[in-house]
């Protein structure tokens, strides 16, 4: 297995990134395209950008705009922030509580699939007839309205895609509750780890609604029920609230694990535990919990009455509660510790005014009578703005240089890394802050233009100069990581020193297998208490070494999630009524589908062992590097 | 050197300065500029939020500067492990009830507030001697890019210009009649949206004449994405005295008045049913209800404050909107001109005289 | 894992569905897959409350007298009988009598088979009667409710079938065992569902 074929061919390792059911793998094919939708929801906003710079810019037509932002924002949530999360959640949540893999490997690589199938399928839109147009929030009316197939991408893309979320959301709930290595109890799983736990449990819950939301859209648009057309009885409100019963808890779902991130950025820079461990946990808790009772305060000005607003002005305040809990325990771990500024520090270190500015706008905006001011208006803008770039984004570039060196074995350049955080976090509050005024100067969302008789030239040349600075900072960040991967200076088990739970005690990157012998725990920040007690062998096992049954690949979930692809299209165009392909299709699709799942149901499949003289070899060779 | 360095902070200071003067905005359209009760209201909140949250945004920043400059690694030594330090159950109760405190500062005037804003029950009071009602309802109904405004009570309609009385409570009935809406006129209280389903009703309170304005109206928006034109959707706020307001729905309510000179009656003829039938869609008289033509009611279209919405009011900028009306604001409904006038452009005469024409529709003297 | 291990009923664990860790981990994710099934029912429930008797103008249809009772009621008392079945058919299961647990998983498809003929008539019925899914906004809500719980039953049915058919030959073992559990615990949660969906839908429908 480990021993043989080092050296592989090109072709050799995509066939091997199709079918691995490993999750350090899948965590690189995460990473890479949700990369690659976070380079392309970027060109998006730096159009956006470009068109406002100045008053009656024509750099792109009004329906072309709407195109954009739409893409863009749902790029942005869909396409990038959560899968690149997903990436970082495969690639070190399994080896933080000691588990083998996840729990079902063959889901996390379907998981992975049906997300990919159905984001080029959202952007295949671009090509073929238009993209959606009608905000990422999609409103029924206008959805409803809108001609060309644009809105039928976005349902049938997102349809594909959350299913793959929620499986894999699915996945890592039971393994963090059937697979901790022994010792690790629930108080004792690091903060990244507990984030995740909570933010599965999010997409559990919160996707679902979703789902129904789009079905309905489905349905209205392409077989002509009535959900939301007024004229026959339908109700356009049940959208929005479908919508943000998912869309509040979604927010979450991005913040949580970039509040995990943190929490082990903060401590292994500190070489500090995180103070109040106990109440980061709860407080986590607490947030995903309140985050389900609050979605009502995205739609202030619909008109639920004074009784509704004024309830769900009162729970969305509660949760500045939890979240100020978080932002002072951090405080505190950094109080009285060592601070190293490395390059996921110094994101961590900027995050906290960033975040805390998103924060306290978002109280603001819980006052519903000051939300009919500023909601739907450039304020908002700024504020979501600031909690998702100041937030989940500088989280995604913080662990990315982080456990850079745990996912491919080699570090980042510090000194890029440097460069992009200044350019990227400069450009950032150039571009946001001065957003807040515009929104309080009357400029609403999502215009296409404007006037140079409203006051707002200067304000939006400003903002748009700060984008560019952001797109540098990413462009420096994409040269780090060419020069880095050719570069190719390998590291050791804990590159950073002070690493202080599993993940830094195996390996970068770690074997398949994971953990040879699984890892006795105990206590939090497991491998710091062996570390200070001078362990030399790094961890203490809980079992002997014995051979270690592994899944094997499979194809299967490529086909699967292409076979929904392919039925996409005939759905797409069945309903044109003109052409004669798409039933066949549509068809073909769903046999592709069910046939490989009937397949893979009826097939046993049950993986094969890796023999303790291999694992000896491996362990001597020191050829841990995770090819097989 | 110290020098340059002063001019440098002279400079900035300066950029600051205007940035912040800036920061207000134009008085026609800034929530920051209130001219109306509940604006008013909004920015009061506004202050007291912003006051409380700089409050916690300092408290933060003091901790966090201390902490980032105190215990640098290269300042505590390289080698130090710190304390291992595991919490503190009074810090943990001392940062979740000072917030809670904060919050309920806040809790108590936006709960306040929230009913107060949606308080409608003086709407349909009628006046103690029986006549008419004590306040002016006006019902908007917003279609796709732009806004119709019907004053029921007085039985007239106009569109873009919606014109309100000044320091008294003007209610809103609000409906769509296509996509999903939304009425703001920012520097006059926050939005509402137009569903397509429902009515939904609040009140602004208009405390400044519009007159006294550089631009002479205030200034309001769409706020809900409703399409290609979405950031065109805009309309105008005329607000006047109780008499001036009463004499113009005395105007509005007369019969329209024919067109008086050549040009002018050459474009009436042409607007008209035997011409290209533009009144199909557009009534020139203010008398009527409100939802029944598929166009924007002209009769004030002389006195209005822009073309379309959004350009300037001169019959340049009309000849060129009604020539070609989807290039200047996609997506809207006005038929092709070519399809009203057998398949031809409008000539530079029809286009005169029907600029002409319109430009004489007038309520005001 | 072992496939050609024989158990006899005295070597069968008492928890054949979690004795090995693919076991546990489906059991529990199985249930995590319920839950948010739950959520996924409970969002077509609430649409189906606020679209009830809502259509264009002057609709001639309304709950109270569409819905006919007696056939929804056999149609209930059948599900629920499939669902009695079903756990006989998983007590033969832990005692490790494959035949007995055969015969009563066929009990169980006949009647789930049975209730789903019985839908289909019913809405035949309906769309004889012009309330098509396209008629009025009340009839899409009442469709794809009702009609997802049919699809449940649909599937549920074909994963029955399959599983009875792969494991026809060889009899259970730990590695079949918690597939049969699960299948079982499906068929449970839609029989759930259904009671729900008679409750809100049909009596409600009728009688409130």
């Amino acid at each position: 297995m480990s021993s043989i074929a080092q050296k592989q061919g090109f072709g050799a390792m995509i066939w091997d990134y199709l079918t691995t059911v490993d999750h350090k793998k899948i965590a690189h094919l995460y990473l890479t395209s949700g990369g690659l939708f976070f380079l392309i929801g970027g060109i998006e906003a730096m159009l956006i950008r470009i068109q406002l710079m100045k008053a009656g810019n024509d750099f792109l037509s009004a329906g072309t705009y709407n195109e954009v932002l739409t893409m863009h924002g749902t790029t942005m949530i869909f396409l990038a922030a959560m899968p690149i999360l997903l990436a970082f959640m495969n690639a070190v949540m399994p080896l933080q509580i000691g588990a083998r893999d996840v729990a079902f490997p063959f889901l996390n690589s379907l998981g992975f699939w049906l997300f990919f199938f159905g984001g080029i399928f959202l952007n295949l839109s671009w090509f073929m007839g238009g993209a959606p147009d009608a905000g990422w929030t999609n409103y029924a009316s206008l959805a409803l309205a809108s001609e060309g197939h644009g809105i039928d991408f976005y349902t049938l893309g997102l349809t594909i895609s959350g299913f793959g979320t929620l499986i894999s959301g699915i996945n890592f709930l039971v393994t963090i509750i059937n697979m901790r290595a022994p010792g690790m109890t629930y108080m004792r799983m690091p903060l990244f780890t507990w984030t995740t736990f909570v933010a599965s449990a999010l997409i559990l819950l919160a996707f679902p609604p979703l789902t129904i939301g789009l079905f309905f859209m489905v349905f209205d648009r392409m077989f002509g029920a009535n959900f939301f057309d007024v004229a026959n009885g339908g109700n356009t409100i049940i959208w929005e609230h479908l919508f943000w019963i998912f869309g509040h808890p979604e927010v979450y779902i991005l913040i949580l694990p970039a509040f995990g991130i943190f929490s082990e950025i903060f401590a292994i820079f500190s070489r500090k535990r995180l103070f109040g461990y106990t109440a980061l946990v709860f407080a986590t808790i607490l947030i995903g919990f309140y985050g389900f009772m609050v979605w009502a305060h995205h739609m202030f000005t619909v008109g639920l009455g004074a009784t509704a607003n004024a309830v769900f002005a009162l729970a969305t305040m509660i949760i500045a509660v939890p979240t100020g809990v978080k932002i002072f325990n951090w405080l505190l771990t950094i109080w009285g510790g060592s601070i190293k500024f490395t390059t996921p520090m110094i994101y961590a270190i900027a995050f906290i005014p960033s975040f805390v500015a998103g924060g306290v706008t978002g109280v603001m905006q819980a006052i519903a009578p000051l939300d009919y001011q500023l909601h739907d208006s450039y304020f908002i803008v700024a504020h979501f703005h600031y909690v998702i770039v100041g937030g989940v984004v500088l989280a995604i570039f913080a662990a990315t240089h982080l456990y850079w060196p745990k996912m491919f074995g080699t570090m980042l350049s510090e000194k890029l890394g440097k460069i992009t955080f200044w350019f990227f976090f400069i450009g950032f509050h150039l571009t946001f802050f001065i957003q807040h005024f515009l929104g309080l100067m009357g400029m609403p969302r999502r215009v296409y233009t404007f006037g140079a008789d409203q006051g707002w030239d200067l304000f939006n040349a400003i903002s748009s100069v700060g984008a560019l600075f952001m797109a540098i900072g990413v462009i420096v960040l994409l040269i780090n990581v060419v020069i880095t991967t050719v570069k190719n200076e390998r590291v050791g088990n804990d590159p950073w020193e002070d690493g202080r739970t599993l993940e830094w005690a195996i390996p970068s990157p770690p074997p398949f297998y994971n953990f040879a012998q699984t890892p006795l725990v105990r206590g939090l920040d497991t491998y710091w208490i062996e570390k200070m007690e001078g362990n030399k062998e790094g961890m203490l096992y809980a079992e002997p070494l014995e051979e270690i049954h592994m899944p094997n690949g499979s194809i299967i979930p490529v086909i699967m999630s292409f076979g929904l692809f392919v039925a996409s299209f005939g759905a797409l165009y069945f309903l044109d009524g003109d052409k004669s392909w798409p039933l066949p299709v549509l068809i073909l699709g769903l046999l592709i589908t069910f046939g490989s799942m009937l397949l893979r149901s009826l097939k046993d499949d049950l993986g094969f062992h890796i023999s303790k003289e291999e694992l000896i070899e491996d362990a001597k060779g020191g050829k841990m590097d995770g090819s097989k | 050197m110290i020098k340059g360095l002063k001019k440098w902070r002279l400079f900035a200071l300066m950029t600051a300065l205007v940035v912040f003067l800036a920061g207000c905005g134009r008085e026609e359209i800034s929530t920051l500029i209130p001219a109306g009760e509940v604006a008013q209201d909004q920015f009061n909140l506004l202050i007291l939020s912003s006051i409380v949250m700089a409050f916690v945004i300092l408290v933060v920043t003091i901790i966090y500067v201390l902490a980032i400059v105190k215990f640098r690694r290269s300042k505590v030594g390289e080698d130090l492990i710190p304390e291992q330090v595991e919490g503190s159950a009074k810090l943990e109760f001392l940062w979740t009830s000072i917030p809670i405190v904060l919050l309920l500062i806040l809790a108590v005037p936006t709960v306040y507030s929230t009913f107060d804003l949606a308080d409608v029950s003086t709407m349909d009071v009628q006046a103690e001697d029986g006549e008419g009602m004590t306040h002016l309802t006006v019902n908007v109904t917003a279609k796709l890019y732009w806004w119709e405004f019907e004053y029921p009570e007085q039985g007239i309609v106009t569109a873009q210009e919606l014109v309100v009385p000044t320091g008294e409570r003007v209610y809103f009935n609000l409906i769509s009649a296509d996509v999903k809406h939304s009425f703001w006129i920012p520097s006059i209280g926050g939005k509402l949206d137009a569903n397509p389903e429902n009515v939904n009703t609040f009140y602004l309170t208009f405390d400044q004449k519009s007159s006294e304005l550089e631009d002479g109206v205030f200034y309001g928006k769409c706020a809900e994405l409703c399409g290609p034109s979405h950031a065109l959707m805009d309309f105008k706020v005329k607000t006047l005295e109780r008499e001036e307001f009463d004499t113009w729905v005395a105007a509005m309510q007369e019969e329209a008045t024919p067109a008086e000179g050549a040009l002018a009656q050459e474009g009436e003829q042409l607007f008209g049913a035997d011409g290209a039938g533009c009144i199909a869609c557009h009534a020139v008289s203010g008398s009527g209800k409100g939802g029944v033509m598929q166009g924007p009611n002209v009769a004030t279209f002389g006195d209005r404050n822009r073309v379309a919405g959004f350009m300037e009011h001169n019959e340049e900028n009309l000849k060129k909107w009604i020539s070609d009306p989807q290039q200047y604001k996609p997506g809207n409904l006005m038929p092709d001109p070519k399809s009203l006038n057998d398949g031809k452009d409008f000539t530079e005469q029809e286009l005169d005289a029907l600029a002409a024409y319109l430009m004489s529709l007038s309520v005001e003297e | 894992m072992d496939l050609n291990k024989r158990y006899t009923p005295q070597t069968w664990p008492d928890h054949p569905e979690t004795a090995t860790m693919e076991g546990k981990n489906k059991f529990v994710g199985f249930w995590l897959l319920l839950a948010a099934e739950t959520v996924t029912f409970a969002s077509l429930f609430a649409t189906y409350l606020a679209l009830k008797d809502k259509g264009p103008s002057g609709m001639e249809f309304a709950a109270a007298d569409l819905f006919e009772l007696p056939l929804v009621f056999a149609m209930t008392m059948i599900l629920l009988t499939s669902s009695l079945t079903s756990v006989y058919a998983m007590y033969h299961m832990k005692n490790h009598n494959f035949k007995a647990m055969q015969a009563w998983l066929m009990v169980t498809v006949l009647l789930g088979a049975t209730f789903l003929g019985l839908e289909i008539y019913e809405f035949n019925h309906y769309v004889h009667l012009g309330f098509g899914y396209t008629h009025s906004a009340f009839s899409a809500a009442f469709y794809t409710l009702v009609g997802t719980h049919g699809a449940h039953v649909l599937f549920g049915l074909s994963w029955f079938i399959a599983l009875m058919l792969r494991n026809a030959k060889r009899g259970l073992n730990t590695y079949n065992a918690p597939k049969f559990y699960l299948v079982a615990l499906y068929w449970h949660f839609i029989d759930v569902v259904w009671v729900f969906i008679f409750t809100v839908v049909y009596l409600m429908g009728v009688i409130g």
